[in-house]
């Protein structure tokens, strides 16, 4: 299948930087954020956000990860039911500044689900969206407050961002064919 | 994560089931259990779904087990139970359940006390069914929940002794629990007076042991069942005090366990009978552990079998 590298490891690397930035100058600070990653790339994501706002601001904030697969609006749609993974949120969302962390904003469907998932855990203050690739296509009005890198595709086409913690090399690859975001 | 995929419209048993099958069903309580621990304990997974609650045989746990489970699920719930419904009046089960299924029903528990009752009508019918027990020959979900408590206890079910104690002969407990554990590889023992250990019984792969001393002594956990007083029209043991004093589990049998050996017990209890009081209550007892683990593995079942349900839709 012919693919195309379109983020290297350094430029991931740079983006997670800036976005970790512009999290901390939107909202004045570190003060009652907390990071939800949705499993499971972007749960990667969100554990490398708060690692590197640590860094920059010196205070752990709170990491949550989420599975929405509970809260699906096409399983009665797809085949078998689809593997549950533990959604772990160990702390109170009510009155907390929530970043939403995902790998691919695409239709913007997995976000309504999160968005859902977490107001079940409670009333955040709000809840903000930082994904490393918005490849458009929206089905939903939904859209990030920060983004890694915009990337115009074709519905045809599948991006896949791979991460260490896979045991890959960081990159972001865009393939010709089936999509297989959701 | 398992890479099995649930393909079954039913759960009967664990007679059929892989070790795939049981694998995929614990993980995913495990990731359920999370559910019935947020401020809000409702997920939106099966809204619009139809599950009836069949019952034609008392039950406090299983009944209200599941039916919570459907309802953390979001899934519409009706209950049935055989002395207030028709039944009484003749009705067939057949006939009950096909009426139940004419009103678009997706899925069916059912108790009951024949044996393979929810097997045959399965066969017949495309609503999906799950066994909350059936006679003396199986209780899945039961079994399910009993091997998800043992492997949040013990870390695996892979070499763990477990040993059961009691009326082996009409538990279907027992039975489930039999299939399912000798599947995962654990080492199971049943131990008993005579009478209440059904013939053949290691042909399924587990040891008979009657001391109950001998039995119990290396057991990482022992599984107590209910002496069923209901079954006990014919005479399988002299008396109810005899049976105590030979096989109950108090403070004193115990000393010969492993420290770290967990009690479990289906329930209902037959306090001061099977089990001793403090025994029961005391740091051992995972019996209320068991009542909590069968929510979760019971949305386990529910969802699973959802999923299948979409084929036969269409």
């Amino acid at each position: 299948m012919p693919q195309k590298q379109i983020m290297s490891s350094e430029e991931i690397t740079r983006a997670i930087t800036r976005i970790a930035h512009e999290i901390l100058e939107k909202n004045k600070g570190a003060k009652a954020l907390a990071l939800i990653g949705i499993r499971t790339g972007g749960a990667f994501l969100a554990k490398r956000f708060q690692e590197k706002i640590k860094e920059i601001e010196g205070t752990e904030i709170e990491l949550g990860l989420l599975d929405i697969t509970l809260y699906r609006d096409d399983l009665t749609e797809i085949g078998a039911q689809p593997d549950i993974r533990e959604t772990e949120i160990d702390f109170g969302v009510s009155g907390k500044k929530i970043i939403l962390v995902d790998d691919v904003l695409f239709t913007g469907r997995t976000i309504r689900c999160a968005m859902d998932a977490i107001i079940d855990f409670g009333r955040p203050e709000f809840i903000q969206l930082a994904v490393l690739i918005d490849r458009g296509h929206r089905e939903l009005p939904i859209k990030a407050d920060y983004v890694g890198k915009n990337i115009p595709t074709s519905k045809q086409e599948d991006v896949v961002v791979n991460l260490k913690e896979c045991g890959e090399e960081d990159s972001v690859v865009v393939f010709e064919g089936e999509t297989k975001n959701d | 994560m398992t890479k099995t995929a649930w393909t079954r419209k039913d759960l009967v048993g664990l007679k059929d089931l892989s070790r795939e099958e049981i694998t995929l069903i614990l993980d995913t309580a495990k990731s359920l259990q999370e559910v019935s621990t947020r401020p809000v304990k409702k997920v939106p997974t099966l809204r619009g779904r139809t599950v009836a609650n069949m019952f034609f045989e008392p039950s406090t746990r299983t009944r209200i087990s599941f039916e919570l489970a459907e309802k953390r699920l979001s899934a519409d719930t009706i209950n049935f139970s055989a002395a207030t419904s028709s039944t009484v009046k003749g009705e067939s089960i057949k006939d009950t359940v096909r009426n139940i299924e004419s009103l678009k029903v997706d899925i069916i528990v059912m108790r009951h006390p024949a044996s393979g009752a929810p097997h045959r009508l399965a066969e017949r019918l495309d609503v999906s069914f799950i066994n909350a027990g059936d006679g003396i020959n199986e209780h899945p979900t039961q079994a399910l929940l009993d091997m998800f408590t043992i492997k949040e206890k013990k870390g695996t079910l892979e070499g763990v002794k477990v040993t059961f104690i009691g009326d082996i002969l009409h538990s279907r407990v027992a039975r489930s629990n039999i299939w399912g554990l000798t599947k995962m590889g654990a080492k199971v023992v049943v131990c008993g007076p005579k009478t209440l250990i059904p013939p053949k019984v290691e042909e399924l792969g587990v040891e008979v042991i009657y001391d109950l001393y001998d039995a119990i002594k290396d057991a990482d956990v022992i599984n107590l069942l209910r002496i069923q007083m209901e079954r006990q029209s014919e005479c399988f043991f002299p008396s109810i005090r005899e049976y105590a004093n030979t096989y109950q589990i108090n403070r004193k049998v115990l000393e010969v366990a492993k420290k770290d050996v967990v009690i479990m017990h289906p329930g209902p209890v037959n306090r001061g009978i099977e089990v001793s009081s403090d025994v029961m209550d005391g740091p051992s007892s995972v019996i209320l552990d068991q009542v909590t683990n069968g929510l979760a593995v019971r949305m386990a079942v529910l969802y699973l079998l959802s999923g299948a349900r979409k084929k036969i839709e269409g």
